[in-house]
């Protein structure tokens, strides 16, 4: 009957989840899960209201992240308006998306991740928390509180509250900015900037020293990486297209547009899990795994853009090559998109367009179904809308960052469990807590938002064609 | 300056928990916006569980004061939302999901020829919306069982404060916990401390 040893419930992530460790009669591992244990079944109660709420209602998905719904929410009313927004609600909407990435990634580092590798694998878990890490490093944990609330701030300096600010809508956003808010943004940046070089510096090192272990055995493998890229192939995180590429660098598939998702991505279901297991379709399930986030932006994208971004990207490929395969690395790879972040809110922050102007198009009801992607924290979103002549849904197919991780979670997951755990598990021993953390962390380098993932498992619609020998498609059938 | 031994040194600090059942996340990122009020807190309070700061597994006894954002959408929130009661002083309703079940609730709508709201949100979302693969998420003591009807907080344990707010502001999170440090109960009045949304 062998043994099934539960890690419940996954701390220090945002949501609910368990991991198992599946151990047969001889104490050998065969297998590991990780179960996410929610759902709220958003894709059903959203049908029947108007697209309209969709920004307010779907911000309600995720606390962390509900700039990325309002933005994936409004820009997919922007394609039902068939409107183009004016050019300064395209910029406002830039500078919402990265002050909400860079505080992201600030919890992320900072208040979840860091206390494993400053405070210690094996240090209390009572203590190992971002209480710890102020206990223990009083400075760089207010550090890092100041570099979270930098983003926080600009998102309720824009958008009126920090959390669920319904700012973004079809057509543009509600407000200019304020020069009040632009000069705040420019009083803190350089605040900002100290802080994420300290929180670079001190990863970097620790990269070199104690961490080389975790990053060889923290779910590195090759695969896919996805995200979005812009028509000049650089870092993007709202608009541009979406590429594919593999663990050599090669481009498997560029220009993708979102409206074409059903034709490369598909979604399996295990009875194991909420959360759905997205695949790259061409490849097939399960060998169609990809990452995205982070990690596959770095890989994706030829550069970043900026001076300070570009040399940091620089080194990150010295480290890992021109594409990293170490999950590890999302923890590095969040700090440099930190940097990216920073740098271009300083660039757009001087644009005297964000102060006023045409903020709003606005238009009625002009086409019946659309599309909306954006870049999460986590990666990319998309947001799939059908409406009837009043605007109200039919349909709604939400495809989420962290769900399109969840293959790469559970093989991470078993990668470090078949690691640390000593081979075969004598019956009568238990796995050491700071083991069992070490198997919790491979989750926590993913960062994962499993309110986000599972309360919107979407539709795949799904598309067949037949296609000749010479390339003609015979016949097309869709369903969805 | 010194303390006189026996003083507020010594005092036992406040037995602090935070828990998240069906919601968001939003009102414990709400409590994150406390920023750097967290170290004055941390004076005067032990975080003794917490998902997000905490690794803590199994909810504590002798709890003084745990916030609970979320409504009770399945079995494991249940049973988490009775140890909650069983073993804590003072519960607070953390938000208008634990307060009213808000955006969570909804589903409470969607009830189709005779099926429970549970039941109709599973297949749409796992048989309809996938690939064809013809099964629920279904694996008893792995994955919970979603509750028929998702339910408010006080539906299934009492409360004995009411924190409103989607979700209630960094503020509001302050002046409602800062008496409960000293042993009083905050007012909960006005427009700043009972707005829904």
């Amino acid at each position: 009957m062998g043994r099934t040893v539960v890690i419940d419930p996954v701390t220090r992530i945002e949501g609910h989840a368990k991991i198992t460790l599946h151990l047969d009669d001889d104490g050998h591992l065969i297998d590991s899960r990780f179960h996410v244990v929610e759902y709220r079944g958003f894709e059903s109660f959203c049908e029947g209201r108007p697209f309209t709420e969709m920004a307010g209602i779907t911000a309600r998905i995720c606390g962390i992240c509900p700039v990325s719904h309002l933005l994936a929410a409004a820009k997919t009313g922007d394609k039902l308006l068939a409107v183009q927004i004016p050019e300064a609600a395209l910029k406002l909407r830039r500078l919402l998306n990265l002050a909400q990435i860079t505080q992201s990634h600030a919890l992320s580092f900072f208040h979840l991740s860091s206390p494993d590798f400053l405070l210690g694998w094996e240090s209390d878990p009572a203590r190992r928390n971002i209480f710890g890490l102020m206990a223990a490093d009083p400075e760089l944990a207010r550090a890092g509180i100041r570099l979270r609330q930098f983003g926080q701030q600009i998102i309720e300096l824009l958008g009126g509250r920090k959390i669920h600010a319904a700012w973004a809508v079809p057509g543009g956003v509600r407000s200019p900015m304020s020069e009040e808010a632009r000069d705040w943004i420019l009083a803190r940046l350089p605040e900002a900037m100290v802080t994420i070089r300290l929180a670079l510096d001190l990863h970097k090192r620790q990269l070199d020293g104690p961490l080389q272990q975790e990053q060889r055995l923290f779910g590195s493998f090759p695969s896919l990486f996805m995200g979005l890229v812009s028509p000049e192939g650089l870092w993007e995180h709202l608009d541009g297209q979406l590429r594919f590429c593999d663990s050599d660098g090669r481009i498997v598939a560029d220009g993708l547009r979102e409206d074409d998702y059903a034709s490369f991505l598909g979604e399996a279901v295990e009875p194991w899990s909420y959360l759905k297991f997205p695949y790259y379709r061409p490849l097939g399930y399960p060998d169609g795994l990809y990452r995205v986030g982070p990690l596959a932006r770095l890989n994706v994208c030829e550069r970043i853009g900026t001076a300070w971004a570009d040399r940091e990207l620089q080194e990150f490929r010295q480290r890992s090559g021109r594409v990293a395969i170490s999950s590890f690395a999302y923890h590095h790879a969040r700090l440099v998109e930190i940097v990216a972040c920073l740098e271009a809110m300083a660039l757009l922050v001087e644009d005297p367009q964000l102060l006023g102007g045409r903020i709003r198009s606005r238009a009625r009801l002009n086409r019946n179904e659309a599309v909306g992607v954006s870049e999460a924290p986590r990666g990319t979103l998309f947001h799939h809308y059908r409406v009837d002549d009043n605007g109200l849904l039919t349909r709604v197919n939400l495809i989420i960052a962290t769900g399109q991780n969840n293959l790469a979670m559970n093989r991470t997951v078993h990668q470090i469990a078949r690691a640390y755990i000593p081979d075969p598990l004598p019956a009568a021993v238990e796995i050491p807590e700071a083991l069992l953390n070490r198997v919790e962390a491979g989750i926590r380098c993913f960062d994962p938002c499993l309110s986000c993932s599972t309360h919107a498992a979407g539709q795949m619609p799904l598309a067949i064609s037949l296609v000749a020998a010479d390339g003609r498609v015979l016949a097309e059938r869709c369903r969805g | 300056m010194t303390s006189p031994p026996g003083s507020a040194q010594e005092q036992p600090r406040l037995r602090l928990a935070t828990v998240w059942l069906a919601g968001c996340s939003g009102c414990h990122m709400s409590f994150l916006d406390l920023d750097e009020f967290l170290f004055e807190l941390a004076e005067v309070v032990e975080i003794v569980y917490s998902p997000v700061a905490s690794d803590t597994k199994i909810y504590p006894e002798q709890v003084d004061v745990c916030l609970v954002e979320g409504a009770v959408a399945n079995v494991a929130n249940l049973e988490l939302a009775l140890a909650v009661r069983a073993r804590t002083a003072l519960v607070i309703a953390f938000g208008d999901c634990a307060v009213t079940a808000n955006v969570p609730g909804l589903r409470n709508l969607c009830t189709a020829a005779g099926r429970d709201s549970a039941r109709t949100v599973l297949e749409r979302g796992y048989l309809e919306l996938a690939d064809a693969t013809g099964q629920l998420p279904h694996a008893p003591g792995i994955v919970p069982e979603l509750l028929p009807k998702v339910l408010p907080l006080h539906e299934v344990i009492p409360v004995d404060l009411y924190l409103p707010g989607c979700p209630p502001s960094a503020e509001r999170i302050r002046a409602a916990i800062a008496p409960l440090l000293v042993g009083e109960m905050p007012r909960m009045e006005g427009t700043s401390m009972l707005r829904f949304g």
